[in-house]
C-alpha cells in the first residue's frame, strides 16, 4: 500500500515536470457560471476562450471550471486557479464580484477580470462589460418595422440593469419608427429553462404579440415562434439554425476578441488593469446577418448598426421620458455610465413594472 | 377571451403537463409496489439526451421516441440492482441516480449542443379537430400526448382491474404478507422500476423531441422533482394524476398570461403560484384520512430481502 | 446465477469498519477505468479527486466550509428520518433561515456590537424552525404528505429570497445589482483560524450539533421515543408516545439546523444575501444522511467525504481539464459504491445457482 501511494506520487510529480517543461508563457484561466453546453451566457464565453487558444496558439495555456455556484463555492474555485498558476482569471458572472476582489487582494500578482461588476478594490482587478443594448435598439427598430400587430413580446429572464437597459433600448428603437409601438414583458424568473421559456413565449402569443425578442438563454422562445409563423430575434449566440426562416438577426455576444487582446497585453508587458465598457465598435456585440426581411428594412437596420458602431448614434440620448411621465434626459443630454450601470427604470411607453 | 386563444392555450397546457404526468404515472406504479426512486429527474434527463441523440442519429423522431423509452429503462436497472439486488437505502440511492444522471446525460450530449432537434410531428385527425375550443386539445396533439392519456387508463384498469395489479398493490402494502403467500416480491419490484424508468423515459423523450426539440444540459430544470411530488398529490390514483399535472400545467401558463396582461403583482409571487396551488389543494383533500390511509403504499421506501 | 442477500444475526463490526475502504477501493476502480476511457492518466485523476484537496492547509479549510453546511443540515435530517417524517424541503428551511437571520444586519445596518451575532443565530434558527413547522403543522392537522408540502416550499423560498433580493432588500449603493447590503464586521460570523483560511464557526456548530443530537437519540427517552415511533408507529402509540409532538419536534429540530446551516452559510462564508446562496445543500444533505446511516456521527464522516469529492472534482477540472459532467459521474459512482459496501455490514452475500427456487 505505501508503495504504490509512492510510486503514484512519483509518477505525479514527474508529470507535473514534464508539464511545466512545456508551459505556455500565459496561463488564463476562466470560471463560467453554467454550463458551457447552455448554448448562452457560458457557452459564448467558453467560445472566447477557444478563440484565444486559437488567436495565440502555444502561448497561451487555458484552464476552466464550469457550473460554479455563485456563493461560497465561488471564492474557492477562484483562489484554487490563483494557486494552481493562472497568470489571468476571468469570473463571468456578476456574482462572483465579492469573491473576486476577496482573492485579488490575497494574490496580487495575479490579474483578475470581472465582467459585468463595479468593483475593483485592487490595482490588479478590472471589470469589463458589454453594451449588448446597442444591438437591442437595432432590434427594436427593426421589430417596429416587421410587426403588423404593432406589439412584441419581451421574455426576461430577471428583472436587473442589464435586462432593463435592453427592454429600454428595445423600445427606443421601436418608438424611433412606430411611436406607438408596444411591448409586453414576462419575466420567466430563470436565466435558462427551455420549457418554461417556451411556455412564456406560446402566452405571449396567445395575447397577439407577432415578435419574439428575448434575454434568457435557451434557443426554445425562436422554435416556438418558428412553429407559429412569427418573427423572433436570437438572443446571446446566432440560432439561425433554430429558425431558418425565423431570425430576424441575433445579438451575438462576442468575448473573443477581448480574451485575446488583454492576454496579449500580458504577454507583450503593456497590461493595464481597466474598467472597460465595450460595444459593437470594438467588436464585442455583433448582429447575425439580418435575414428574414425586405430590403428597405435591412438597410435600415445596416444603418443604424452602422451609426452606432461610429459613434454617431447613442441609443440612450434625449429627449426621453421614463415611464412615469417625468423627463429623464433633455434634448440631445445622453445617460451617463453610472445611471446605466444601475438602470431600474423604464422609459415611456413599456407596459411592465419593475419591483422596486 | 377568443375562442382561438382558449384553444391554444389548452394546448400549451397540455404540452407543459404531458411530461409531468408520463413520468409520475411511472413513478406512481413504482411506489404501489412499495420502492420509493427519488431518481426521476436523472432518468428523465437520460431519456431526454439518448431521445435527441437517437432521432439525431437514424432521422427519424420515433426512433428517438424508443431510445428514450428504453434509455430511462436501463439506467432504472441500476437503482434497481442497488435497491433490490442489494437492498441499498432507496432515497440516497434514488438521489445519487439523478447527480449520476446530470453528469452522464452531459457527457453523451456534448456534441449535440447548437443542433436544432427534430420534432415530433402532431397527429391531427381531420374534421374532428375542428370542433370548436376542445378540437384541437383532442384531436390534433402529437402521439406522446395520446400515449399519455392512454397510459393513464391503462395504469388505471391494470392497478384496480387485474390480478397483476392486486398483486403489486399486496407488494407494496405489505412486502412480508406478500412473500409469505409465495409472491416473488423482488420480482414484481423489478418489474415496477423498469416500467417506472421506461415512462420517465419517455417523459424526458417528450421534452427533447416535442416540447422543446433541442438538447442543452439540464434541459429537464426539475421536473422530475414535479412529478415525484405529483404522485404524492394524487394519493398514488392514477386519474388524480392527470388533474395534479394539468394543475401545475394551467397555474404556470396562466400566471405568464396574468404578466403579459401586466398585472402589478411581482412575478416572483406569480412564479410561486403553482407551487403554492398544488400544497392547498392537496391540504384541501387529504383531510379525509381514510382514503389517504387506504390509498398509501404502506411498505414505501422500506427494503425488503426475503427471510429463508 | 442470482445473488442472494442472507441476513447476519448481528450487524458486522468488521464489514462496519471495512465498507468504506472497500467502496473507495471500487470506486478507484471504476474511476480509474473512466478516465483511461477518457483519455485521463487515471492515477492523476484519482491523486487530484482524493489527496490533492487535503496536501493544503487552505483547502482543508475550505472542505470545512463545504461540509459544514451539509452536516448541520443532515444531522437535523436524520432526525426526522429516524421517526419516519420524509421532510425533503430542507433547502427552503436553511434558505428561510439565511433570511431570518440577515434581517438585522439589513434592515437595522446601525445596530452593532457583540449583541448582533447571537441575535443573528437565533433569528435564523427560529426562521429554519418556523418555516418547517408549514409541513409539519400540515401533516399533523391536515395529513397532508410532507414530501410534496416540504419540496414545494422550497421553491417558494427560493422565490421570496429571489423578491428580497431585488427589490425590498437590494443594497442601496448597489447600483440596483440583485444583492443586500454587505453585513458589517459584527454581523460576520469569525474565522476559527483567520491566520491559515478562511473556515468560520459554521462547522464547529455542526459538530456540536452532531455530538448533541446523538446524545439525545441514544441517551434520553425522547430519543427513544422518536426511534420507536420511527420503527413501529403502532407499538409507539401503544406505549404512550404522541405522535403529534414527534411529527411537529423532529420538522422543528431539523427546520432549526438547517436554518443555522443558512445564517452560518450567509454570515459566514458569504457575507451578503444573494439571489442563490446554495448549490442545493439541503437536497445534498439527505444523501450526507443516509450514507452516514443516519448516526449523527456518521453523518459528520459522510459530510467531510462528499465536500471532498466536490473539491476532488474542482481539482481534478482544472489538472486533467475533465468537465464537471465527468465529476459529476465520478461523485455517482462514489455514492453507489458506498451505498453498495454498507450492504455487507447487515448481510452475507451469496451467490446462487440458476436452479434454485426462491
Amino acid at each position: 500500500m505505501r508503495n504504490t501511494t509512492k510510486l503514484m506520487l512519483a509518477a505525479v510529480a514527474s508529470f507535473g515536470m514534464a508539464a511545466q517543461a512545456q508551459a505556455a508563457d500565459v496561463k488564463a484561466c476562466f470560471i463560467y457560471v453554467g454550463p458551457i453546453g447552455d448554448f448562452g451566457w457560458s457557452y459564448q464565453h467558453d467560445q472566447g476562450r477557444l478563440e484565444l487558444e486559437e488567436a495565440l496558439g502555444d502561448k497561451v495555456e487555458t484552464a476552466y471550471l464550469e457550473s460554479v455556484p455563485e456563493g461560497a463555492d465561488a471564492e474557492r474555485a477562484i483562489e484554487r486557479f490563483a494557486r494552481s498558476g493562472c497568470n489571468i482569471i476571468f469570473t463571468t458572472s456578476f456574482g462572483y464580484m465579492d469573491a473576486t476582489n476577496k482573492v485579488a487582494a490575497k494574490f496580487p500578482d495575479v490579474k483578475f477580470e470581472h465582467a459585468t461588476g463595479y468593483k475593483r478594490e485592487t490595482p490588479n482587478v478590472s471589470t469589463y462589460n458589454s453594451k449588448f443594448y446597442q444591438g437591442r435598439y437595432v432590434q427594436g427598430q427593426i421589430a417596429a418595422k416587421m410587426s403588423e400587430a404593432g406589439v412584441a413580446g419581451y421574455i426576461g429572464s430577471f428583472p436587473i440593469p442589464e435586462v432593463v437597459r435592453g427592454i429600454n433600448s428595445f423600445m427606443l428603437g421601436a418608438q424611433s419608427v412606430n411611436p406607438d409601438f408596444a411591448v409586453k414583458v414576462v419575466w420567466a424568473n430563470t436565466w435558462f429553462d427551455p420549457g418554461k421559456e417556451a411556455d412564456a413565449a406560446k402566452a405571449l402569443i396567445d395575447q397577439g404579440v407577432d415578435i419574439i425578442t428575448q434575454h434568457t438563454d435557451s434557443t426554445a422562445p425562436m422554435q416556438v415562434a418558428a412553429e407559429r409563423g412569427i418573427k423572433a430575434f436570437g438572443q446571446a449566440s446566432d440560432m439561425i439554425n433554430f429558425g431558418p426562416e425565423t431570425q430576424l438577426t441575433a445579438i451575438v455576444d462576442d468575448w473573443g476578441p477581448y480574451y485575446i487582446e488583454r492576454v496579449q497585453a500580458l504577454l507583450d508587458g503593456t497590461y493595464e488593469s481597466v474598467d472597460v465598457w465595450h460595444g459593437m465598435a470594438d467588436g464585442n456585440v455583433v448582429m447575425a446577418p439580418y435575414a428574414n426581411m425586405p430590403d428597405d428594412v435591412k438597410a435600415m437596420a445596416e444603418e443604424t448598426e452602422a451609426a452606432i458602431t461610429s459613434g454617431e448614434l447613442e441609443p440612450f440620448t434625449g429627449p426621453i421620458t421614463k415611464q412615469d411621465g417625468s423627463e429623464w434626459l433633455a434634448e440631445g443630454e445622453q445617460a451617463d455610465i453610472g445611471t446605466l450601470l444601475g438602470l431600474n427604470f423604464y422609459v415611456a411607453g413599456v407596459d411592465d413594472q419593475l419591483p422596486q | 377571451m377568443s375562442f382561438e386563444m382558449a384553444e391554444a392555450i389548452l394546448l400549451t397546457i397540455a404540452t407543459a403537463a404531458t411530461p409531468l404526468l408520463i413520468a409520475a404515472l411511472g413513478e406512481l406504479v413504482v411506489e404501489r409496489s412499495g420502492v420509493l426512486n427519488l431518481g426521476v429527474e436523472g432518468m428523465m434527463v437520460m431519456g431526454a439526451v439518448t431521445g435527441f441523440a437517437a432521432a439525431q442519429l437514424s432521422g427519424s423522431p420515433w426512433i428517438g421516441v424508443l431510445a428514450a423509452i428504453v434509455a430511462g429503462a436501463v439506467f432504472s436497472m441500476l437503482f434497481a440492482f442497488l435497491t433490490l439486488s442489494l437492498a441499498t437505502n432507496q432515497v440516497a440511492t434514488g438521489l445519487s441516480l439523478t447527480i449520476l444522471g446530470l453528469g452522464l446525460s452531459g457527457m453523451i450530449g456534448e456534441s449535440f449542443i447548437g443542433t436544432p432537434g427534430l420534432k415530433l410531428q402532431s397527429w391531427v385527425i381531420p374534421g374532428l379537430s375542428e370542433i370548436p375550443l376542445v378540437g384541437k386539445f383532442l384531436f390534433a396533439q402529437d402521439p406522446i400526448f395520446y400515449i399519455s392519456i392512454l397510459l393513464t387508463i391503462c395504469v388505471w384498469w391494470f392497478i384496480f382491474r387485474t390480478r397483476a395489479g392486486l398483486t403489486l398493490r399486496a407488494v407494496g402494502d405489505s412486502h412480508g404478507s406478500a412473500h409469505a403467500l409465495g409472491i416473488r416480491v423482488i420480482r414484481i419490484r423489478y418489474l415496477a422500476v423498469l416500467f417506472g424508468g421506461a415512462c420517465a423515459g419517455l417523459a424526458g423523450g417528450q421534452l427533447s423531441l416535442v416540447y422543446t426539440p433541442q438538447w442543452v444540459e439540464n434541459m429537464t430544470a426539475g421536473r422530475g422533482w414535479i412529478a415525484l411530488a405529483l404522485v404524492v398529490f394524487a394519493s398514488w390514483l392514477p386519474w388524480r394524476v392527470v388533474a395534479g399535472a394539468y394543475l401545475f400545467g394551467a397555474v404556470t401558463i396562466a400566471q405568464f398570461h396574468a404578466q403579459a396582461q401586466g398585472i402589478a403583482i411581482p412575478s416572483q409571487f406569480l412564479s410561486a403560484l403553482p407551487y403554492l396551488a398544488t400544497i392547498v389543494v392537496l391540504v384541501l383533500i387529504s383531510s379525509n384520512r381514510r382514503m389517504t390511509m387506504r390509498n398509501t403504499p404502506a411498505s414505501l421506501g422500506k427494503p425488503f430481502v426475503p427471510e429463508r | 446465477m442470482r445473488i442472494e442477500l442472507v441476513r447476519r444475526p448481528n450487524p458486522s463490526a468488521l464489514y462496519s469498519a471495512l465498507s468504506p475502504l472497500l467502496a473507495l477501493a471500487i470506486t478507484a476502480a471504476l474511476g480509474a477505468v473512466m478516465f483511461a476511457l477518457l483519455g485521463k492518466a487515471p492515477h492523476l485523476a484519482l491523486y487530484s479527486y482524493f489527496i490533492e484537496p487535503l496536501t493544503e492547509v487552505w483547502s482543508i479549510h475550505e472542505l470545512l466550509i463545504k461540509a459544514a453546511p451539509l452536516i448541520l443540515i443532515a444531522v437535523g435530517l436524520s432526525v426526522c428520518f429516524l421517526s419516519n417524517n420524509w421532510n425533503i424541503g430542507a433547502e427552503g428551511q436553511f434558505i428561510m433561515g439565511a433570511i431570518a437571520g440577515s434581517a438585522l444586519p439589513i434592515l437595522a445596518p446601525d445596530f452593532q456590537g457583540p449583541l448582533v451575532l447571537p441575535a443573528m443565530l437565533i433569528m435564523g434558527m427560529l426562521g429554519g424552525m418556523a418555516y418547517a413547522a408549514i409541513p409539519a403543522v400540515l401533516k399533523a392537522r391536515f395529513n397532508t404528505n410532507e414530501i410534496l408540502s416540504s419540496l414545494m416550499l422550497v421553491y417558494v423560498a427560493q422565490l421570496f429570497l429571489d423578491w428580497l433580493v431585488r427589490g425590498p432588500w437590494r443594497n442601496p449603493e448597489g447600483f440596483n445589482f440583485p444583492e443586500s447590503r454587505n453585513f458589517h464586521a459584527d454581523a460576520i460570523l469569525p474565522e476559527i483560524m483567520s491566520s491559515s483560511g478562511r473556515a468560520h464557526y459554521g462547522f464547529v456548530f455542526a459538530i456540536i450539533a452532531a455530538l448533541v443530537v446523538w446524545f439525545t437519540l441514544n441517551r434520553t427517552l425522547k430519543g427513544f421515543e422518536i426511534r420507536v415511533l420511527g420503527q413501529s408507529p403502532r407499538a409507539g402509540r401503544f406505549a404512550g408516545f404522541s405522535y403529534t409532538t414527534t411529527v411537529i419536534t423532529t420538522f422543528l429540530i431539523a427546520g432549526a439546523l438547517a436554518g443555522l446551516a443558512g445564517i452560518s452559510e450567509v454570515s459566514g462564508a458569504i457575507g451578503q444575501l444573494r439571489p442563490v446562496i446554495s448549490p442545493g445543500y439541503g437536497f445534498t444533505a439527505i444523501i450526507v444522511a443516509f450514507l452516514g446511516r443516519l448516526n449523527p456521527l456518521g453523518i459528520v464522516a459522510a459530510g467531510l467525504v462528499l465536500a471532498l469529492s466536490y473539491l476532488g472534482g474542482e481539482a481534478a477540472q482544472i489538472t486533467l481539464g475533465v468537465s464537471n459532467k465527468v465529476s459529476n459521474v465520478f461523485q455517482g459512482i462514489l455514492l453507489f459504491s458506498v451505498l453498495a459496501c454498507d450492504t455487507l455490514i447487515h448481510y452475507r452475500i451469496r451467490i446462487a445457482g440458476p436452479a434454485r427456487a426462491e
